[in-house]
């Protein structure tokens, strides 16, 4: 996702541009510029929330007021095994969705931005549709068929939910990499006496991988923050974001903020590592 | 062999999608026609008449979500866009670095952040009692359990979803042509608003669909940061299914969710083209 539109090239003139700027031009890219930072803000304020309330002394279940400074829930993170075994369900089924949607995900893109075929107008359509769909209405059909079925939902069904809602976004991402692709190279390699098979892996996919990176990035994260879904096909299997859903009601505990902390610490590692190394490749 | 290829590589993917999307919906539409309930199992009796029924019944929920979902993609469009166009247009060399802090908070879970926000404007919470101690606000003033905390709720969790293909709308005006417009005589209102906005504006509906949609049929805000009197149809559709175990009438909600919202996206796609529509949406 970020790889897609950061590498696109810079176009604009930059801000520091030496044309003779009217004072009220100035002024209003001035406001825009405080408005932006306004906005992302805003965007972070319940993120500082939550991770400055991971550090809060709390007496009682619900964790609302600030009552001083303490480490000691990092130390009581396993304090409550359901709450850990949940995060570990959140990151196998992440991983796993992610492994099969990258390789089915692939080999759809590689097929719809390399052949011009029959029936390439209905793989767009349902691609389309995954995608445009609301959650709660892919959520409920999909427990409609397991409950017509007699499949008992859990850790599986969960797994082929995630596959199904990050497919499109894993094909088209590989697919926008397979377009921009110039056939010559591939031509080289194959006057150069490569055969199919080698030329795809070390010609084509080291072309792709960048797209195919991100396409799985963008599955895992999708995977791993995913409610409406997972709570229509998950039947008693906890996930992270499900047992924070639970504990609303009751009070959450500071170690959720601590883990949420945690997933985003990662979360913010791998985005930037993406970023610096999609710049330095153009 | 090689005619087969393409057809070889969409398969797995395409399988997928046709037993675990396609197929879903049509066993949608038959749970939804059937009687009886969890105990004693459920029979087909192609009842049609409970889409009549749930319909009425709901009706002001579904109507509630519409409201909101339209009042809550305004506010983002008019949030979204002055945001973009200074990323696109005045953002230079730190245009990657803007777009990564607007997707960031993706990294924190969407109930998370949402739970969050419920400790922040809770009545005596870190924003409204600072206020009430200062004597701004009256002391029984309160945010949560409200139409405004719930359209703020959905705002806050969907406006990158409408900065983005805004942002790349706009990233892909050329500067020439916007210079050609001012050597052509044009106000810099006229180059904005008869060059720049025209181009961006496939951006924009690309957005009304990756926001409007998702927040009709969102039933998280509601439930969190909502009352009683804010109850969207995504609220009754998820506790009919997994609260009541009610299929049939929780079925007949979904699919007439789904349809209304299939027959506005298909339109709304055909006037726009899906290809332009699926590009933005993939960023």
């Amino acid at each position: 996702m970020s790889t897609a539109t950061t590498s696109a090239p810079v176009t604009a003139p930059s801000a520091g541009a030496p044309a003779p700027a009217r004072p009220r031009r100035r002024l209003l890219d001035r406001l825009l510029k405080v408005y932006v930072w306004l906005i992302l803000a805003w965007l972070f304020l319940p993120i500082v929330v939550m991770i400055i309330f991971g550090f809060n002394d709390t007496k009682s279940k619900s964790n609302v007021t600030w009552q001083g400074f303490t480490f000691k829930w990092w130390g009581m993170l396993d304090q409550d095994p359901k709450l850990i075994e949940a995060v570990v369900n959140s990151l196998e089924i992440a991983v796993l969705a992610t492994v099969i949607t990258t390789v089915i995900g692939t080999l759809m893109g590689l097929a719809m931005g390399r052949y011009r075929f029959r029936g390439l107008g209905a793989v767009n359509l349902v691609l389309f549709a995954a995608i445009a769909s609301p959650e709660l209405v892919m959520g409920s059909s999909l427990l409609s068929l397991f409950v017509s079925a007699g499949v008992q939902p859990g850790f599986v069904t969960v797994v082929i939910a995630h596959v199904l809602f990050s497919l499109s976004f894993v094909a088209i991402t590989v697919r926008a990499r397979v377009v921009g692709l110039d056939p010559s190279i591939e031509e080289a390699a194959r006057d150069l006496g490569a055969s199919t098979w080698v030329t795809f892996w070390r010609v084509t996919f080291p072309m792709i991988l960048p797209g195919v990176i991100s396409g799985a990035l963008l599955a895992f994260a999708l995977s791993i923050d995913d409610f409406v879904i997972t709570q229509f096909t998950s039947g008693a299997l906890q996930t992270f974001p499900l047992w924070i859903w639970g504990a609303t009601r009751i009070g959450v505990p500071p170690q959720v903020n601590i883990l949420g902390t945690l997933i985003f610490a990662v979360g913010v590692v791998i985005a930037v590592v993406n970023t610096v190394t999609a710049r330095r490749r153009t | 062999m090689k005619r087969f290829a393409p057809y070889l590589l969409i398969l797995p993917g395409g399988l997928w999608l046709a037993i675990f999307l396609v197929v879903p919906m049509v066993f949608m539409a038959s749970v939804s026609t059937q009687e009886g309930d969890v105990v004693n199992g459920f029979v087909q009796t192609f009842n049609l008449s409970i889409y009549g029924d749930v319909l009425s019944q709901y009706g002001t929920q579904f109507l509630r979500s519409a409201g909101y979902g339209l009042v809550a993609t305004v506010v983002s469009i008019v949030l979204a866009y002055p945001m973009a166009y200074w990323i696109a247009f005045r953002g230079g060399s730190r245009k990657s670095t803007y777009l990564l802090l607007v997707l960031l908070p993706f990294f924190v879970s969407f109930v998370l952040r949402t739970v969050s926000w419920k400790f922040l404007l809770a009545d005596n919470g870190l924003l409204l009692s600072p206020l009430k101690s200062l004597g701004l606000v009256p002391a029984d003033f309160h945010v949560l359990q409200t139409t405004v905390a719930v359209i703020g709720g959905l705002v806050y969790n969907y406006l990158p979803f409408m900065i983005l293909p805004i942002y790349v709308a706009l990233e892909r005006v050329d500067p020439r042509v916007v210079e050609a417009a001012q050597d052509l005589y044009a106000a810099r209102r006229q180059a904005f608003t008869k060059v720049v906005l025209p181009l961006s504006l496939p951006g924009v509906f690309a957005g009304v669909l990756m926001t409007f949609v998702p927040m009709t049929a969102d039933y998280v805000n509601a439930e969190i940061l909502g009352g009683p009197a804010n109850t969207m149809i995504g609220n009754i559709i998820q506790s009919r299914f997994l609260v009541n175990n009610d299929y049939p009438s929780a079925a007949a909600l979904s699919f007439a969710l789904m349809a209304a919202m299939l027959i506005g996206i298909f339109a709304y796609a055909r006037a726009l083209g899906t290809e332009n529509v699926l590009e933005a949406a993939a960023r």
